[in-house]
């Protein structure tokens, strides 16, 4: 993304190198965010489809939240970062 | 209101009421990121939107890389719209949180900020027609949504926003908010579309 923040290296302790689960990327639902801008908010941050990224806004929609990516920490945070940016409410967790 | 253009960017004719609305509406949300009050946290100096730097800039820079050693992980925003449009990336972990926003909240204001100064850049003064690229288009609409952002804070909308619209009281003073809010929804929405793939 044209717009994405610069990255940065956030330091990490030893023990949260090599964490055996992998990071989500969460967003939550909100009542003021469009559904049509979630969803192209959700295409061009991560590239997914049409369907997939409509599956996804809806999912957020009518359960609350959703994980939209998975991954390192990292990367996931930085996609909240460029969500962030976006105006959605995104966070980052550990699957448990 | 906006139709898509060749190399996938988007027009519309704006009135000068409607350019002078949303001059009014974005300049409050500047205002708000560059809070005096909640200066943004010691980070990583981050170069200016448009690469260029003042003597102000690097004094600022400067102080910040003599504060960070020890500065505190900034809290989220008391404001609340502030602490909607920065929000935590960690949710039950305020150590995380703090220390996500110790690194990003002072560019996300800044990317925040470059997003409305292209809105207000890019309408024309008078009215008229507003043309923009892929990449405006974008700005625009992070822009409109920080806007949106702002307003369903300060007036707690619902998703049934149209039916508090219309259980308010004629006389109340929030009937011409809820009105601006829902006319932002609909540009907002003609903008996705006319740029959607």
């Amino acid at each position: 993304m044209s717009v994405a923040p610069a990255e940065v290296d956030l330091p990490r302790s030893a023990d949260e190198v090599t964490p055996e689960k992998p990071w989500l990327t969460i967003v939550w639902n909100d009542p003021i965010n469009l559904m049509s801008y979630v969803t192209y908010v959700f295409e061009h941050v991560f590239g997914y489809p049409r369907l997939k990224a409509e599956k996804l806004m809806l999912d957020v929609h009518h359960k609350g939240k959703a994980v939209v990516a998975s991954g390192s920490r990292e990367a996931m945070e930085r996609n909240v970062e460029v969500l962030h940016g976006y105006g959605l409410w995104a966070t980052v967790r550990q699957d448990t | 209101m906006f139709r898509p253009t060749k190399g996938g960017g988007a027009s519309a004719w704006l009135s000068p009421g409607e350019v002078s609305l949303l001059r009014t509406l974005v300049v409050p949300v500047m205002e708000l990121l560059n809070d005096p009050a909640r200066p943004a946290p010691p980070a990583e100096p981050a170069p200016a939107p448009d690469g260029t730097a003042t003597p102000d800039d690097l004094f600022a820079d400067l102080e910040k890389m003599f504060n960070e050693t020890s500065a505190e992980p900034p809290e989220a925003p008391a404001d609340p719209v502030l602490a909607r449009l920065l929000p935590d990336a960690y949710q039950d972990d305020p150590e995380a949180a703090g220390e996500f926003r110790k690194y990003t909240e002072s560019s996300l204001r800044e990317a925040k900020k470059y997003f409305a100064q292209m809105l207000l850049e890019t309408l024309p003064p008078k009215g008229g027609r507003v043309k923009l690229t892929a990449d405006q288009a974008r700005d625009w609409l992070r822009a409109l949504n920080d806007v949106r952002l702002m307003f369903g804070v300060r007036l707690e909308v619902t998703e049934d926003f149209e039916e508090q619209l219309t259980s308010l009281d004629p006389k109340d003073p929030r009937v011409a908010a809820f009105q601006v809010y829902g006319w932002l929804g609909e540009v907002q929405e003609s903008l996705v579309r006319a740029i959607a793939r």
